[in-house]
């Protein structure tokens, strides 16, 4: 068992290695092999008074000069040790996880980018719970009233849940709930620290809006799972013991039905985590998305690069600990 | 299916208290069926065997399906003792196993119709709340399946799916439990009991499965013991093994068995009855040494003349029962068998317009054919017995 926790951890480790080096390589290497010259990025970092000594000055500083792989090192090196950076007349110090300075606005992309995390990691437990709560019920009862009235009112409603766009339920519930009715007024992310009440009450619109969109596709799943899991053998077997209904159904059944559902919930959540971008445009939360959006119109590299390992960071240990999980779940992958 | 009244008062009282699925609520009979239940069993076959711990009487099994109502058991009666066993053969689809399950009480759903009557230790279960019966299940009747992998759950140990089978029906802690799940490996004969105990089914060999799922259908020291084709999945060497495990654990006991097998082998070897089913009906039954030394039906005597045996010249050939089995959503009209049965011109026409009652041809031994009683044994004397 930890073998096998060991193993995934050096493969995690392994895996944002290969990240980093290819969302570097993709956003130093393809704009140059495009023509693109290390004068004209280093032209980014200078601004208004741009001449050809302090663009060649910031070119230095900022190691542009240097071969792309020691470029990387540094990249890679800044982000544990962090860097000094000197792109104007004073030396800047760019502190420990460092992802460098943003092209624009030349403060420092982590301190901004931490700061949202709360943000989306609030939207995503938040809906995660509704829709893994809601999704799995509905899956179970639709899969064990199979045909009848409830199963096909629930799947009905699942596929238009899947169907329809976050930015279309999201805004409907916006323009109902808080435009029409004005439950709520604008949607304002409120720290729990601060206010654990305000905290949720703000969060329930993209809570839901969010959930229903996943809780469908969890429905779905989950009641394809229990279909399958109800009809094997070993459900027979739970039954002929004399065990009571619901045992069988939750100890046997579910308990097999839920392996692949923790699967494709650790992904889910991971790119969740990296960002719910439509989600959080459509309820203005200044979360991890929206900043990857920002960071994407002004073309500003470090600020992209920070969020995508950010995002690759919260994908990866996502994904460990599902595989860590389904070991616990399954003794057939412990053993292997 | 019509609902109307008219029938119902022919058909014996119905209980208040039938569940879902499994009942016998006239309007889930087809007409054909009402008219068999109205028109009243045999007599003495009724009740229950007073010495028999299970009675079977009349039970059928239909399901509704896409294509039709599949009959699977049709009308299937028979009795079984404490320290017998009862052999049941028959092709794949004769409603072998759908029997047992049946007997179980594990055909769920508003598909499948459940009929006629199962006595187990002087309780009748088709009518009992299905509550009542789970109680039963495991405790009173426990089932052994054909493959033990993919019977046993993957994701718990051996011992804890022992442990949470005595524990449905003991309250006890669970240490006791595993004292008592650890004596019973050990008495199915697994080695390292303690150890064993907590390996997950994937970890056990084939037979060491199979072990391991008879201790947990044994338990709870049921009385009836139904195995469904137990040694199919395994090798040769140890399907003997699981054999005689479960002929000495039924000798221990002095539980009833129901072997359920397609495999004439193992039922020579341990059965004390047999009961040869075919389409969803027994077509002969009687003690294995009259079924298996003057087998009375045609369908029997096919049976016997597809096993391969040692003792005989290869260069002869096995002579198989032509054909397939039927449908069972359409099934033959009068005797099911006679599309297939090479003497079913002697009968007179009789085999495609009448079913053939099962009527003792020598006592205890049942059979559900046409033929004159001296032409069948005429025919086995001189065509069949010299041949096999």
């Amino acid at each position: 068992m930890t073998a096998y926790i060991i193993r995934r951890v050096i493969a995690a480790i392994v895996l944002l290695l290969v990240v980093s080096a290819v969302t570097f390589a993709i956003f130093f290497l393809v704009p140059r092999l495009a023509g693109q010259t290390t004068t004209q990025l280093a032209t980014q970092y200078v601004g208004k008074d741009a001449n050809p000594a302090s663009i060649a000055a910031v070119k230095k500083n900022l190691g542009f000069d240097l071969p792309l792989y020691e470029q990387y090192w540094h990249f890679l090196k800044a982000i544990f040790v962090g860097a000094n950076y000197k792109f104007g007349p004073d030396a800047a110090r760019c502190h420990v996880p460092c992802f460098g300075y943003s092209f624009k606005s030349h403060v420092e992309v982590w301190p901004n980018l931490k700061s949202r995390i709360p943000v989306t990691l609030s939207l995503a437990i938040g809906a995660a719970v509704l829709w893994v709560v809601s999704g799995v019920a509905i899956g179970v009862v639709s899969a064990l009233r199979r045909g009848s009235f409830f199963d096909r009112l629930s799947m009905g409603t699942a596929l238009a849940g899947v169907s329809l766009p976050i930015f279309f339920t999201g805004q409907l519930a916006l323009v109902l709930f808080s435009y029409q009715w004005g439950w709520w007024g604008d949607v304002q992310y409120v720290p729990i620290t601060d206010d654990p009440l305000q905290w949720a009450w703000n969060l329930i619109l993209p809570w839901v809006s969010l959930a229903f969109l996943y809780s469908a596709l969890y429905a779905r799943l989950t009641r394809a799972g229990m279909l399958e899991t109800m009809s094997e053998d070993y459900i027979r077997t739970a039954r002929a013991k004399g065990l009571p209904e619901p045992t069988v159904v939750v100890k046997h059944g579910l308990r097999s039905a839920l392996t692949p559902i923790v699967t494709i919930f650790g992904m889910d959540f991971g790119l969740l985590i990296g960002g719910a971008l439509l989600t959080e445009q459509v309820f203005s939360l200044q979360g991890i998305g929206n900043y990857a959006v920002g960071a994407v119109k002004d073309n500003d590299l470090p600020k992209i690069l920070g969020v995508t390992m950010v995002a690759a960071f919260f994908i990866v240990v996502c994904n460990l600990l599902v595989d860590i999980v389904y070991a616990f779940i399954d003794p057939r992958v412990r053993y292997q | 299916m019509s609902t109307d009244g008219n029938s119902r008062e022919a058909l014996p009282e119905k209980r208040e208290d039938q569940p879902e699925g499994r009942s016998g609520r006239p309007e889930d009979l087809v007409p054909e069926q009402r008219a068999a239940a109205s028109a009243g069993k045999p007599a003495g076959r009724t009740g229950p065997d007073p010495d028999a711990y299970l009675s079977v009487r009349d039970l059928r099994v239909h399901f509704d399906t896409d294509d039709g109502l599949v009959k699977s058991v049709d009308g299937l009666s028979f009795d079984l003792r404490r320290g017998r066993t009862l052999g049941i053969v028959g092709e794949s689809g004769s409603g072998k196993s759908v029997t047992s399950l049946g007997v179980m009480g594990l055909h769920r759903g508003p598909r499948a119709h459940v009929t006629g009557e199962v006595w187990l230790d002087g309780e009748e279960l088709v009518g009992a709340r299905p509550e009542a019966v789970r109680r039963l299940r495991g405790r009173k009747m426990a089932m052994i399946f054909q493959d033990p992998l993919s019977a046993m759950h993957p994701y718990y140990t051996v011992g804890a799916q022992i442990v949470e089978a005595y524990r449905v029906h003991h309250k006890v802690s669970k240490a006791a439990a595993t004292v008592r799940a650890v004596e019973m490996l050990d008495r199915v004969g697994i080695p390292e009991p303690k150890k064993r105990f907590r390996d997950y089914p994937h970890q056990f060999s084939g037979g060491m499965r199979q072990r391991a799922m008879i201790a947990m259908a044994l338990v709870n020291n049921p009385e009836l013991l139904i195995a469904d084709e137990p040694t199919t999945a395994l090798d040769v060497t140890v399907q003997a093994q699981i054999l005689d495990l479960i002929r000495d654990l039924q000798q221990e006991f002095g539980s009833a068995v129901i072997m359920i097998t397609h495999d004439l082998g193992v039922v020579a070897e341990v059965a004390d009855d047999l009961l040869v089913m075919y389409a969803g009906r027994a077509i002969e039954s009687g003690t294995a040494e009259d079924v298996f030394t003057k087998p009375r039906h045609p369908y029997t005597w096919g049976l016997l003349g597809s096993m391969p045996r040692l003792d005989r010249e290869r260069s002869e050939r096995l002579n198989p029962v032509k054909g397939s089995p039927p449908s069972l959503i359409n099934v033959p009209g009068g005797c099911a068998f006679h599309p297939r049965c090479p003497y079913a011109e002697l009968t007179g026409g009789l085999s495609q317009s009448t079913v053939p009652e099962l009527r003792e041809a020598a006592p205890g031994h049942l059979a559900a054919c046409h033929l004159a009683d001296g032409e069948r044994t005429r025919i086995w004397t001189e065509e069949i017995e010299p041949k096999l």
